[in-house]
């Protein structure tokens, strides 16, 4: 089934829709892009670097610092004492998540003081100097399971219930239980988190910050420095990378850089060693899954009961909307008849847990797609037939269990086409066969459905703002509230801009994002930068292109809704001007050629204490096949086909799309195979460097790795230029891999349900297959 | 002697007097030189952002090879040419093909592991004589990880532009050779960099300050440097040691000279056994490849090195010399114990002699590890068969990972003896007699029992293919078409 759009067929677009490079990407390839550690540095720069906690989990005694201050080039050593206004980064302002711990240590690696030096290298020498002592509390608490045993949690619980889940379960024919537990991802953004503060007058600060939400770095800046927001203004050009790993953990490095700056007056960097990173900064949330569920004959759930409980880590964190939107993303595309899905945030003594692509749905959604392959399993009905059974319909069983109906949903046509163009029931055939003759090795094929929720959960950030400036040769000048990490929001803008204008792309401006221009902004996160951001610069455009219409219609007599903008020009019927020699003919006339736009996104709302309301604007849709080949030696494996079809709307760009669902594909790939990060029983993190913690390479990637964008008439709601969202629902196409390597290692012994957790490492293999070898 | 170390970078030629021994290139360039398209992204020569093309004179003419700046210790260039990516730039915009196709495919996102990426394939582009395979270039990008774009279009993109027919003239560089023969010494007694000429004086040197870093690639010294911090105030370089890479053939024999990196040595020892092959091109990176050396993996004594256990299990031999002294001992004998080997004060590894395989003698090896490419493994098999009318005469069983050093199972190897390759239950006992020769540790790797159960495997899988049958059919490693080449 097709969308039918509400509205006419858009126009010919000149610039948008275009499959334009990234507006940096001559400079990424030449070495010209600029990140803060290749901007020359104000003359006297100092550089900052935290000194570490030794322990996950106690009291600090003493922290003696003699020889930290007396090794060469060290001009301060900052700790809480220091800090003028608050000594908290959290960015929910819970007070749980110190620049410096002062008393309490809570986990290995916690920032306890920091170095100002004249070099970086002479800062990471003497940070290693003090001398540290501290007392190891009782009750370390390292896992979930632990913080579980010792009911420790950080945030309440929190769960959707519709009818009686149990009741429904005891009443079915078919009854299934289980668990799943399923592991964290460090983001390994390839630029390290990093800012540089530059000192101005009257205790103003200026910091370029390496994050994907400059005005949280602004607000935490102020509260730390203990001045007005107004003081501080914070710069983004680019990321070298976010993934969510820069949302709310840019802050403290970011404030760190400030403070050095309000203490010595000097400009001050920091950079954070890339070990350093991974054992400071927050990563996904790993959680234990444990459901029981009941089913039909066909496989059709009767009813769902599922309890998730993740690792928060040490603090709040942004762990309330991620845990939340697990739950949102449990039900993936299916219909639940009666459902419960309770959800705990579990404290532990590790590293504060974080937004990371995707945003906590990613593993609600593993959980339903680890239920659909077992119900398959215990049916023998093909894993497919599993899924199809089960989707969201569209005049009923089209209910969330958050109450909210799906009325975009275009699942089982985009499945379909997807299931016929990558011949998944002839391959899964042919891999039946393989599977019986071949003693050692097996393949498995899955093919699985994404249905994600685009919009904010917290309604407060879907909102964007954008200033656009006409010069008067006709340039503009373009700035917004989003942060360019990679993604290419920065060209899909632009792009609207100048479709919008009728200009060329060249003549569009980028610049970097900047609390000083668009203030009070939300996140770069959500998926929702060119939806939020392409939406508030068109508001601001347009109130350019009204002035100029009325500018034009006046002066010819004309309606302004006859003036057009095309091709660098302004016409109304026989009357035509250089757009930019309008401009300047309006500035001789005194009208401004600048608009500030804002804009929020409509429908939403959502009351979380009653667990009602619409917390999505619309869902973005989208279906992977992979095969895989499993060494049931070794746990080996290798991923040797993957076929994509993916819903972006009317894409703005769509090589910039295709580019987030390859790469989100493979991210996510990397969560379920071969990223592990290890704990041991002190509360260390062992996998803190790419040595040790392994993301695709290159040799992971099969030849046969197809990606199309699924055609329909474009978003039904009135997204900019009906486009949809694609920064995170592409991560989650991922989890057909996994699948496919269940599959693989349940064709040894079929009717058994294989335990594997994820990440499937080798080792996670091995052990699945073990699991389901010999009889019972 | 030299006491200047001289260089070029890029186009300006770079001469030091003074040096702290432990700079590493790459502080250099971003540092002292400012130029800022080569990234860190680590600091510890696993990601590649600060990959830089290396130019040495070899039999007359430049040879480029990517390499990691980060963990190249800066007086290891001496003689070199250090060609950066702010040198395919004219400052508006790239000038090199290689980027041209990367802008086309949208093979930059975040752009930040972008430079090192495209200096990969810009000596992947000078090493090619026709455009390479997807395979090759996976190959050359395994020690340049992306984030963002999930490699397609930049395999793409190498596919496309990799190759010297489409390079411009520019690209062919040509370096006059500037005299940097002779021996490198910068620093005073107490602290020293100094890369010796001969073998000679670099045992004289090592013999007067036994407390001196003998550094060959620098791959595992240089994070010793950037990462433990360690502050080596005599670092002596063996890169510069006449003949001290040589690899000599002769009847049934491979001497390795100690300072042949992994790529020098890959086509001598791939032809004993592909398997070799297969683990050497997975070891490291490129980068890590064409700076590590043989040698410097056997005398780290790191328990997790891929060499060691291949050369014990083809019963190598190790020489090694000291001021006036040289001895040689079974390889096997080097490695006490966990972080104590058999060398002495003063004594460097110089060669290692690898019997190659008899005709009765089959090979195994198989590198276990959670990524394909460029990880350090779980455990380590290589296994050598003596076979007569398809009985076990002989073996030997070597592996890595599984205890504090790379360690023969001998009761295996005893209980291997007599068994036929046609008759999977006469292995039973051998393979179960493992659990006595081995008690793994758990790590960030693997646990125990994973490791204990998959060297079990390998030597299953091992016999399977001896008893004759296809590696297509036993390992999913073999389904990974890779391309070994080095230097086609």
């Amino acid at each position: 089934m097709n969308i039918q759009h509400p509205k006419k067929a858009l126009n010919q677009t000149t610039v948008v829709r275009h499959p334009i490079p990234h507006d940096s990407g001559t400079k990424h390839v030449s070495g010209l892009a600029k990140y803060i550690d290749d901007l020359p540095e104000p003359h006297g720069t100092l550089h900052v670097v935290p000194g570490l906690s030794p322990i996950a989990f106690g009291k600090i005694i003493s922290i003696s610092l003699e020889k930290v201050l007396s090794y060469p080039g060290v001009v301060a050593v900052l700790s809480a004492k220091d800090i003028q206004g608050s000594n908290d980064t959290s960015p929910t302002g819970a007070g749980d998540d110190p620049v410096f711990a002062e008393k309490k240590i809570t986990f290995h690696g916690q920032a306890l003081f920091a170095v100002v030096a004249e070099t970086r290298l002479a800062a990471r020498h003497a940070a290693r100097l003090a001398d540290i002592k501290c007392e190891e509390s009782d009750g370390l608490l390292v896992s979930a399971q632990d913080a579980i045993a010792a009911n420790s949690e950080v945030l309440e619980d929190y769960q959707f219930l519709r009818g009686e889940p149990q009741a429904a379960i005891e009443a079915s024919v078919h009854r299934l239980e289980s668990t799943i537990e399923i592991g964290g991802q460090e983001h390994f953004y390839l630029e390290g988190q990093v800012a540089m503060a530059i000192p101005g007058e009257d205790g103003d600060m200026r910091v370029l910050s390496s994050t994907q939400h400059p005005t949280e770095v602004q607000h935490v800046v102020s509260h730390v420095l203990g001045v007005p927001q107004h003081s501080v203004t914070v710069e983004t050009r680019r990321m070298g990378g976010g993934f969510g790993g820069k949302e709310s953990q840019a802050s403290q490095w970011g404030a760190l850089a400030a403070l050095a700056s309000q203490v010595t007056g000097k400009a001050c960097k920091v950079r954070l060693d890339r070990d350093d990173d991974m054992m400071m900064t927050g990563k996904r949330h790993d959680y234990s899954v444990s459901f029981s569920a009941g089913y039909d004959e066909r496989g059709r759930l009767t009813s769902v009961d599922t309890s998730f409980a993740s690792r928060c880590g040490h603090s709040a964190d942004l762990s309330l909307g991620v845990n939340d939107r697990t739950m949102f993303h449990a039900d993936n595309a299916y219909y639940y008849p009666e459902v419960c899905i309770h959800s705990r945030r579990m404290r532990t003594h590790t590293v504060s847990n974080t937004a990371f692509r995707g945003f906590g749905g990613p593993q609600g959604l593993l959980f339903a797609e680890r239920m659909m392959d077992e119900i398959s399993i215990q049916t023998g009905i093909d894993p497919l037939d599993v899924r199809k059974a089960n989707f969201y319909e569209h005049s009923e069983r089209n209910v969330t269990p958050f109450g909210m109906v799906v009325e975009d949903n275009i699942i089982l046509d985009l499945v379909e086409q997807l299931e016929t163009s990558s011949e998944y029931r002839a391959r899964k055939t042919d891999i039946d066969g393989y599977n019986q003759e071949s003693r050692f090795l097996k393949k498995g094929i899955a093919l699985t459905p994404v249905k994600f929720g685009i919009s904010f959960t917290l309604n407060h950030l879907n909102q964007a703002g954008a200033l656009v400036h006409v010069y008067t040769d006709g340039s503009v000048y373009l700035n917004h509230a989003g942060t360019e990490m990679g993604q290419g929001l920065y060209i899909k803008v632009a792009q609207v801009v100048a479709e919008e204008f009728g200009i060329d792309l060249d003549s569009v401006k980028i610049s970097a994002t900047t609390t000083d221009k668009v203030p009070n902004t939300g996140p770069t996160a959500a998926s929702a930068g060119s939806d939020l951001n392409g939406m508030a610069v068109k508001v601001a455009v347009d109130q350019i292109k009204n002035r100029m219409r009325d500018f034009v219609a006046k002066r010819n007599n004309t309606l302004p809704a006859d003036v057009k903008f095309a091709e660098n020009r302004v016409s109304a019927g026989d009357y035509s001007i250089g757009f930019s020699e309008l401009a300047n003919e309006m500035h001789l006339e005194r009208i401004s050629l600048s608009a500030s736009g804002f804009y929020r996104t409509p429908k939403v709302e959502w009351n979380r204490d009653k667990a009602e309301g619409r917390p999505f604007f619309y869902f973005a849709y989208g279906a992977a096949c992979s095969e895989v080949l499993v060494d049931t030696l070794t746990g080996e494996m290798k991923v040797t086909a993957i076929d994509i079809l993916h819903d972006v709307g009317k894409s703005i760009n769509p090589a910039v799309d295709i580019g987030q669902i390859e790469g989100g594909f493979v991210q996510g790939m990397g969560w379920l195979t071969t990223e592990e990060l290890v704990w041991d029983d002190c509360g260390r993190l062992r996998t803190h460097a790419p040595s040790t913690y392994k993301i695709p390479c290159a040799s992971d990637i099969p030849e046969h790795f197809k990606t199309n964008l699924y055609e329909s008439d474009g978003n039904r709601e009135d997204t900019i230029y009906r486009s949809k969202a694609v920064g995170e629902p592409p991560l989650m196409l991922a989890v057909s891999v996994f699948s496919a390597i269940y599959h693989a290692i349940a064709s040894i012994n079929p009717g058994r349900a294989p335990i594997l957790n994820a990440p499937a490492t080798p080792e996670a293999i091995l052990k699945a297959v073990q699991s389901i070898k010999g009889n019972h | 002697m030299h006491n200047l170390l001289r260089f070029r970078l890029n186009d300006e030629l770079i001469e030091l007097a003074t040096l702290d021994p432990t700079a590493t290139l790459l502080d250099f360039i971003r540092e002292q030189k400012q130029l800022k398209g080569t990234k860190e992204g680590c600091n510890e020569g696993d990601c590649g952002a600060c990959t830089v093309a290396l130019g040495t004179h070899e039999r007359g003419e430049l040879v480029y090879r990517p390499v990691n700046a980060c963990i190249q210790l800066l007086g290891m260039v001496h003689g070199a040419h250090v060609v950066t990516v702010d040198s395919l730039s004219n400052g508006a915009g790239a000038t090199h093909p290689v980027q041209d196709a990367m802008v086309k495919h949208h093979g930059s996102q975040c752009g930040f592991c972008t430079p090192g990426i495209v200096m990969s394939l810009y000596c992947l582009s000078l090493d090619r004589k026709d455009p390479p395979t997807r395979e090759t270039v996976n190959t050359w990008l395994a020690g340049n990880l992306c984030r963002c774009t999930g490699y397609r279009p930049i395999v793409d993109a190498a596919m496309e532009s990799c190759f010297p027919n489409n390079s411009p003239e520019k690209d062919v560089q040509k370096v006059d050779g500037f005299d940097c023969s002779g021996s490198l010494f910068i620093g005073d007694e107490n602290s020293f960099f100094a890369a010796p000429a001969t073998l000679e004086e670099a045992l004289q040197l090592y013999a007067k300050h036994p407390d001196a870093t003998p550094v060959a690639g620098a791959t595992d010294v240089g994070l010793w440097v950037t990462k433990r911090l360690d502050k080596l105030t005599k670092i002596l370089h063996l890169g510069r040691i006449k003949a001290f890479d040589t690899i000599l053939q002769t009847n049934g024999m491979i001497r390795l000279g100690a300072g042949a990196t992994y790529e020098t040595a890959f086509s001598v020892m791939s032809e004993i056994d592909s398997d070799i092959a297969s683990v050497i091109s997975r070891i490291g990176s490129r980068q890590v490849r064409a700076s590590g050396t043989i040698g410097g993996n056997i005398a780290n004594g790191s328990p997790i090195g891929d060499t060691p256990p291949i050369l014990i299990a083809l019963g190598a031999t190790l020489e090694l010399q000291k001021a006036g002294a040289s001895r040689t001992i079974p390889l096997e004998e080097f490695f006490i114990e966990y972080g104590k080997q058999d060398r002495q004060s003063g004594e460097l590894v110089t060669a290692i002699n690898v019997p190659t395989l008899k005709t009765n003698e089959r090979f195994r090896s198989m590198k276990i590890s959670k990524r394909f490419d460029q990880d350090i493994s779980a455990v380590m098999a290589a296994f050598k068969f003596t076979v007569s009318d398809d009985e076990i005469s002989e073996a030997r069983i070597v592996y890595g990972g599984m205890a504090g050093t790379p360690q023969r199972a001998k009761c295996t190897e005893k209980e291997l003896i007599g068994a036929t390759l046609k008759d999977e239950s006469s292995w039973e006992t051998a393979i179960a007699a493992l659990d006595t020769d081995f008690s793994p540790m758990t790590d960030m790797r693997a646990s125990s029992n994973y490791r204990g159960l998959t060297a079990q495997n390998t030597l299953r899988k091992a016999l399977v293919e001896l008893s004759g049958v296809d590696t297509l059919v036993t390992r999913v490693t073999a389904h990974r078409t890779s391309d070994l080449g080095q230097t086609e």
